[in-house]
Parts: C-alpha cells; sequence; structure tokens
C-alpha cells in the first residue's frame, strides 16, 4: 500500500529544474526542433501515435522532446494530454482497400494484381553503420516507369473469391470503446483489436514470437502488408453529410493462418489482423499473430498457450498501465515497509523466545 | 428534406469536394491561395476549438467496424454578414486553419464561387492529384519481381 506523504517541493522542483538541464544537453550544441523530429524521426513519431492512441505527428514530437526519446514516457504524455480534450464524435470506418499504397507485400503470392511495391523499407538493407550517411545528401530517389495501379486488390480476396478463406468478420451493432468503458472479460473481437493496437510493440512482438515458437501455433504466412495514406471521412451533425477532415499513414497487416473445418464448415484458412497508425510494421505483423492467437473461443480451439488468454494478454499489454504500477514501487513506502519490518522483528522475537524455552 | 432532391444532392457533393480540399490543404498553401489579411468580416457561430474523433477501422480491413485510436480535430462556424454560415472540420490543432476554411466554405455557396473555386479549389485539387502521382511514380521503381529457385532435390 501507498500512503500520501508530504513536503519535498524545494528538493523537487530543483530535479526538475535539474532535469530540464540534462534534456538540453550541452548548450553548445543546437537545440532539436520538434519539427525536425517530426520530419526525421518519424517511426519514433508513429509508434508514439499509435500507442498514445492519437493520431497527431506534432504533439507526438513534442512529447518526444519532452520526454529526452523514451517512448513510453511520450506515450503516457500523449495519454494525459488526449483526456483534456472533448470528443466530438466516431469517423466513419477508414477504407483500407482504397489506400494510396506507398508499399504493399504479400509472402504469400509472388505475382498479385498491382505487384510487389517495396516502398520506403529497412528490408533487404544490409544493417552495417553508415558513419556518412548524416554528412552526404542522399541520392535522388528514382521514378518508375508508370504510375500504379491507383488502388489495389487485397491479396486475401483472391483466395476468398473460392472460399479458402474465412470471410471478414460481420458482426451487427456498435463496435466497444475501452475510452469509455472499462475492459470486461470475454472481450469481443472489436474490443481486442482497439487493445491490441495501443498495446505495447515489445510484449506483442514477444507474445506473436512466441506462438511462432510454439507456444499456441497457428503457421501463419504474411498474406499481404501495406502502408500508405487513407482519407478520413466523418458526418458532423450539424452539416448532416459525410465530410473529409484530413488524411492519415497506416500499417495494415493481414495473416493468412492453419486452416479450421467443421461438421458444417469446409476446412478453410483463418485470418488475424493487425493495424498500426504510420508506418508501425513490426508492431502491425505482431499484432496480427496475437490477434489470432486470441480467437481460441470463436474458432473452438484449445486454450494452451500465453498469447491465446485473452485476460493475461489484454491486461498488461498497456505499457502506460504497466509503467504505471511497476513505476509506483520507487514512490515512498515508508509506513508500509516500516509495518512489514516490525512484523518480521516480531516474529524473531517470538521464534527466539521459543528457542529460549526450548533451551531451559 | 431537403437534401433528398437531385439538386440539392448535387451541391452537397460539391460542397464535400471543397471541404475535403480546404481540410486536406497544408494550412501555408491555403494562406498563399486565400489570405488571411484579406478575409471578409464575419461572425462565430462556434469559435475554433479542438477536440477528438475516434477513429474506426474494419476488423480484417473489410469486416465490421472497431475503434482505433483517436485523431485531433478543430471545428470552427461563421456567418458572413450576407447571411450565408460556413463550416469547418479540420485534423489537428490550427485554429487559423480552421477560420479559413469555414469562411471559404461560406464564401463558395454565394456568388464568389466561380471565382474562388478558380483561385483556391481547383489549384488545391491540381496540387492534390500531383503529389499522388509523383508519390506513385517514386513507389513504382520499388516494385520488384521476385524470382522463385527450384528447390534442390534432384536426382
Amino acid at each position: 500500500m501507498y500512503v500520501a506523504v508530504k513536503g519535498g517541493e524545494k528538493a523537487i522542483d530543483a530535479a526538475h529544474r535539474l532535469l530540464g538541464e540534462e534534456r538540453r544537453g550541452n548548450p553548445e550544441i543546437p537545440e532539436i526542433t520538434t519539427t525536425q523530429i517530426g520530419e526525421q524521426l518519424t517511426l519514433a513519431v508513429d509508434r508514439v501515435m499509435t500507442e498514445g492512441s492519437l493520431y497527431d505527428r506534432e504533439l507526438a514530437a513534442v512529447a518526444i522532446k519532452q520526454a529526452r526519446g523514451d517512448l513510453i514516457e511520450a506515450i503516457f504524455l500523449i495519454r494525459a494530454s488526449r483526456t483534456t480534450l472533448p470528443r466530438y464524435g466516431y469517423s466513419t470506418p477508414i477504407e483500407t482497400s482504397d489506400m494510396l499504397i506507398r508499399r504493399r507485400i504479400s509472402a504469400a503470392f509472388k505475382d498479385m494484381p498491382g505487384g510487389q511495391i517495396l516502398g520506403p523499407t529497412f528490408d533487404y538493407t544490409h544493417r552495417l553503420l553508415e558513419f556518412e550517411a548524416s554528412e552526404t545528401p542522399a541520392a535522388p530517389v528514382e521514378t518508375g516507369p508508370a504510375d500504379l495501379d491507383r488502388t489495389m486488390p487485397r491479396v486475401l480476396d483472391l483466395i476468398g473469391a473460392e472460399g479458402l478463406i474465412e470471410a471478414a468478420s460481420s458482426t451487427s451493432g456498435e463496435p466497444g470503446d475501452l475510452t469509455r468503458e472499462p475492459l470486461a472479460f470475454p472481450a469481443d473481437r472489436d474490443l481486442r483489436l482497439q487493445s491490441l493496437v495501443r498495446g505495447d510493440e515489445g510484449f506483442l512482438l514477444a507474445l506473436g514470437y512466441s506462438t511462432q515458437r510454439g507456444y499456441g501455433r497457428s503457421h501463419p504466412f504474411a498474406g499481404e502488408i501495406r502502408y500508405g495514406e487513407v482519407s478520413v471521412s466523418f458526418t458532423p451533425e450539424e452539416l448532416g453529410f459525410e465530410i473529409e477532415i484530413g488524411a492519415i499513414d497506416i500499417t495494415e497487416c493481414e495473416m493468412i493462418n492453419q486452416f479450421k473445418g467443421s461438421a458444417g464448415v469446409p476446412p478453410q484458412f483463418t485470418r488475424g489482423y493487425g493495424l498500426s497508425f504510420g508506418q508501425c510494421e513490426r508492431k502491425a505483423m505482431s499484432m496480427a499473430l496475437v490477434d489470432r492467437a486470441l480467437r481460441v473461443r470463436e474458432l473452438d480451439e484449445e486454450q494452451t498457450a500465453p498469447a491465446q488468454d485473452e485476460e493475461f494478454v489484454l491486461s498488461h499489454a498497456d505499457n502506460v498501465q504497466a509503467t504505471g504500477f511497476v513505476e509506483h514501487l520507487k514512490l515512498p513506502h515508508y509506513v508500509d515497509f516500516q509495518a512489514e519490518l516490525e512484523l518480521l522483528r516480531r516474529l524473531r522475537r517470538e521464534v527466539q523466545g521459543l528457542d529460549q524455552e526450548a533451551a531451559e | 428534406m431537403a437534401l433528398d432532391s437531385p439538386q440539392s444532392k448535387k451541391e452537397t457533393t460539391a460542397r464535400q469536394k471543397w471541404m475535403s480540399l480546404l481540410a486536406g490543404a497544408r494550412k501555408e498553401r491555403l494562406d498563399t491561395l486565400f489570405p488571411r489579411d484579406r478575409l471578409p468580416s464575419f461572425t462565430y457561430l462556434r469559435k475554433p476549438e479542438t477536440g477528438l474523433v475516434m477513429l474506426r477501422g474494419r476488423q480484417g480491413g473489410t469486416g465490421s467496424p472497431f475503434n482505433i485510436g483517436e485523431t485531433t480535430l478543430t471545428r470552427c462556424s461563421i456567418r458572413l454578414t450576407n447571411g450565408t454560415i460556413g463550416h469547418a472540420f479540420v485534423m489537428g490543432r490550427s485554429h487559423e486553419h480552421a477560420v479559413s476554411a469555414a469562411v471559404c466554405d461560406a464564401l463558395l455557396q454565394g456568388p464568389e464561387n466561380a471565382q474562388l473555386t478558380e483561385a483556391v479549389i481547383t489549384p488545391l485539387a491540381r496540387e492534390r492529384a500531383e503529389r499522388e502521382r509523383q508519390m506513385a511514380l517514386k513507389n513504382a521503381a520499388t516494385k520488384v519481381d521476385f524470382f522463385t529457385m527450384v528447390r534442390g532435390d534432384v536426382d
């Protein structure tokens, strides 16, 4: 138990001023701007937006700077910031099928309509440090021979037409919103997906990895990964019709998983779905693995592994909650600890007393 | 409701298009095409204010909706001296962007439509299309053909 303490204001102020000085670093080195962070540390910004659960590049860049690059601290700042703003409503569901594609690959099909578009990727780089990278201007980007198709068919639709993969789920009713109602178990897939999008990348990466290593095996293929821009539409009450309010960058991963059949349904592949703001590709892939693993109930599978336990996964995926509980341990627990210390001393006195009696 | 008549539907479509372009424009670009120091006089029905919209996606990309996370949105409503009302709903937190977009929306509903379409909306539409084309051209250079190697279990 944590008992409130008072005092120490002066020391706390001084600590925060010292933090400010540390954050600034050597004053002879130019100060980094949030515009630079937004333009050049884009994947850090993408992660803070995804796990902070707020799409706003400028705010994420401010948070990263303020947090000295500690992304979980930055995510915490974004979550706190969003609570100060009113909610105007819900967007129309984004249509990732209409994405303005910047990257689109499939590990299942070599030749699919629209083609494999590598886009801006770390894949196939040599992972050698490039010390001159910051000093020489980058080589100009090449352009291709012709325009890409404006829209590209979804890879999973290619086998969906033959009935070889289950349909994307279609349940009716308003999706749940865990920012309005606390998560309760069992949780339906809409809430699980919302929870996974904001879940910690490292935690989901480890869980996804565990499913590959045999803990809740589901034999995945990356059916399609696409990254690009989708427009966002919203219907304001005062207008009564839908308008575009802007566009967001999104990464989507559709995994094709082990088939499944039953008395009524012939065997077919199953799906796992991952989504992130920006280009958090590792996150989207991990999420798709974990989403599939968590579908044990609806697919009537045996729950044997941690990644299949929704209460375990969803209760521990949020890094703001997790860091809050872990880090609260460093706050003063003096009263609590004194009580335990006193208890331990008394127990030892009693034991020693008994020993003495036995010796006499 | 009036919205159902074909005439007003057409007007709605045109308005949806210009509101989208005004919302999606870079603020600096909008300021150049529609300078803020030359706005006509207007009154606020709702001063610019920033809030959140919960973004929705679809399970499996095409299935039932779920909530992804929020975005910031700034909205503003104004009335011109001739009574025309303009609205703006713009992703992000720029109050100035929302005010300019709301005033432009009101003007586009009146006699200035042709002149403003030419000066603001047409260039924004052209630039959006050009930006998308450039992006597609750059990405086309990264289109890859993988060759499958034959596995080596031969006789």
